[in-house]
């Protein structure tokens, strides 16, 4: 028996997935050409599934900041920042989130899945007691997984459930930790934060939330659902990611915490890993200034996101809750996702397919995610694909009894 | 085994029955990955159903020591005994 007998029945599943049509875990594209189009098999094809929010990747001013790092501090740190020491980036990208956030403290981390683990994990020590919903990415429930603390989970989005589980540890004398997101990744639903905070309140935890895909797409000033709310007084620790609205790659958690910054020797995947390199900093950087400086992205990417969430609605498919930039189309089985997802790829639309255990309520999911940089046509043609392959596969409503 | 602890087995029972697809006999003995199918996810919001049937936190490390339905009962019985 060789070390990878345990994954026998994975590989079947996943063997049996590719076999319908192309593996949609390793699409590779021949080139990228803007925010929105990319070249895949010798044909243009709309990205419509890129968390690129702000369309930011090739943003002119981010390149150029970019290319000048590039070229002045060169391709890399070559190490982490407690042995090898930090560059002038990486404070002032910090001191920039801080700003931006009105917080104290930010530590930024070389991704966003990182900021995650490292800061649940180190927060919620052994005598403590991580709480997290049922429906938390994949980050969190690997933080869970380290943390040396209890750990419990409350039902999705559900402030009255939280409330129970926390009254039933009121007992229990360490400190509590509750950790929701912002948007959440799979059905772009945003989380009862108003009701959430009042729970945190009258139990005493402190509060985190994962701003990540609402990050420069929620908020007055884009800092994310807390402040659309209105809660960010009541949030201990906000954390984010530069790979989505900012069109690069890292994490940061900002904070008002006294001491904070003794996370920054306790920290495991803070302290352990090769900090990020001085371009994408510094593109990161130019990119939370663009944010910052031009709330259009947003009004932009809001009007794209209702286009596609009201378009697909309209023809009959089942989508999310809210009209969020991540606009979620349910099938009713895996097979017909996958034909379907392979449907739209030919027809050359480029989008994610999601299916259990990654999703939640084990559905198969169609996953958009829209950037203030499509083009209302962009959107549209997205919508006409929608209906021809719904048509062509019998999912749309109304249609499946004239097809027969 | 104790009167209470064969209570807290028939309650499991109970609730398991309604959430799996085909009726299953199950006993003390009966594992829950192995014998009931159930994924980890599935594990994890059947532990969220008993821990308000038994008012009671069930921390997601303990169902990592659970392997039989006794083991699930034993651990409940426990965490409340400390309650």
């Amino acid at each position: 028996m060789t070390i990878l007998a345990k994954y026998t029945q994975l590989r079947e599943s996943y063997h049996k997935m590719a076999a319908i049509g192309r593996d949609p875990f390793s699409v590779q594209f021949d080139g990228i050409l803007s925010p929105t189009e990319g070249m895949l098999n010798g044909r243009r094809t709309i990205l419509l599934g890129t968390n690129n929010y702000l369309g930011l990747t090739f943003d002119q001013s981010c390149i150029d900041k970019g290319v000048e790092a590039l070229v002045e501090q060169g391709t890399g740190t070559t190490g982490s920042r407690i042995a090898n020491g930090s560059y002038t980036g990486h404070g002032d990208l910090e001191k920039a989130l801080a700003d931006f956030y009105g917080r104290q403290h930010c530590m930024v981390f070389t991704t966003g899945y990182q900021a995650n683990l490292g800061i649940i994990s180190t927060l919620v020590g052994k005598d403590d007691i991580l709480v997290i919903d049922g429906d938390s990415h994949a980050s969190i429930y690997d933080a869970a997984k380290m943390t040396t603390g209890q750990v419990v989970r409350f039902r999705h989005n559900d402030p009255d459930d939280l409330y129970k589980r926390l009254r039933r540890l009121s007992d229990h004398p360490g400190n509590k930790l509750v950790v929701v997101e912002g948007i959440y990744s799979m059905l772009g639903d945003t989380a009862p934060l108003k009701e959430f905070a009042q729970v945190k309140r009258e139990s005493g935890a402190f509060l985190l939330v994962d701003e990540a895909h609402s990050m420069g797409v929620l908020g007055e000033t884009g800092r994310g659902l807390a402040e659309e709310v209105g809660v960010e007084a009541d949030v201990d620790f906000i954390v984010g990611t530069f790979s989505k609205s900012l069109g690069a790659v890292g994490g940061f958690c900002v904070s008002d915490l006294p001491d904070f910054d003794i996370l920054r020797v306790a920290c495991r995947p803070y302290m352990f890993t090769a900090s990020l390199p001085p371009s994408v900093i510094a593109t990161s950087l130019q990119a939370l200034k663009r944010l910052r400086e031009e709330p259009g992205l947003r009004l932009r990417l809001n009007s794209n996101s209702r286009r596609l969430y009201e378009g697909l609605r309209n023809l009959g498919f089942q989508v999310g809750p809210v009209a969020n930039p991540i606009v979620a189309v349910a099938l009713p089985t895996k097979e017909l996702a996958i034909a379907f997802w392979n449907g739209l790829l030919e027809a050359g639309l480029y989008l994610n397919l999601a299916l259990p255990p990654a999703t939640p309520n084990s559905l198969a999911l169609l996953r958009t995610s829209v950037s203030a940089a499509h083009t209302p046509q962009q959107i549209d043609t997205a919508i006409e694909l929608f209906a021809q392959v719904g048509r062509r596969l019998g999912v749309l409503p109304g249609l499946v009894q004239a097809a027969e | 085994m104790t009167a209470d602890l064969n209570e807290i087995v028939e309650e499991i029972i109970t609730a398991l029955g309604s959430t799996l697809p085909t009726p299953v006999t199950i006993t003390t003995d009966t594992s829950i990955t192995r014998d009931l199918g159930l994924d980890s996810l599935a594990v994890m919001d059947f532990v969220m159903v008993l821990e308000d049937k038994f008012d009671v936190s069930i921390p997601l490390e303990r169902i990592a020591e659970v392997e039989t339905i006794g083991d699930l009962a034993r651990t409940i019985q426990d965490l409340r005994g400390r309650a």
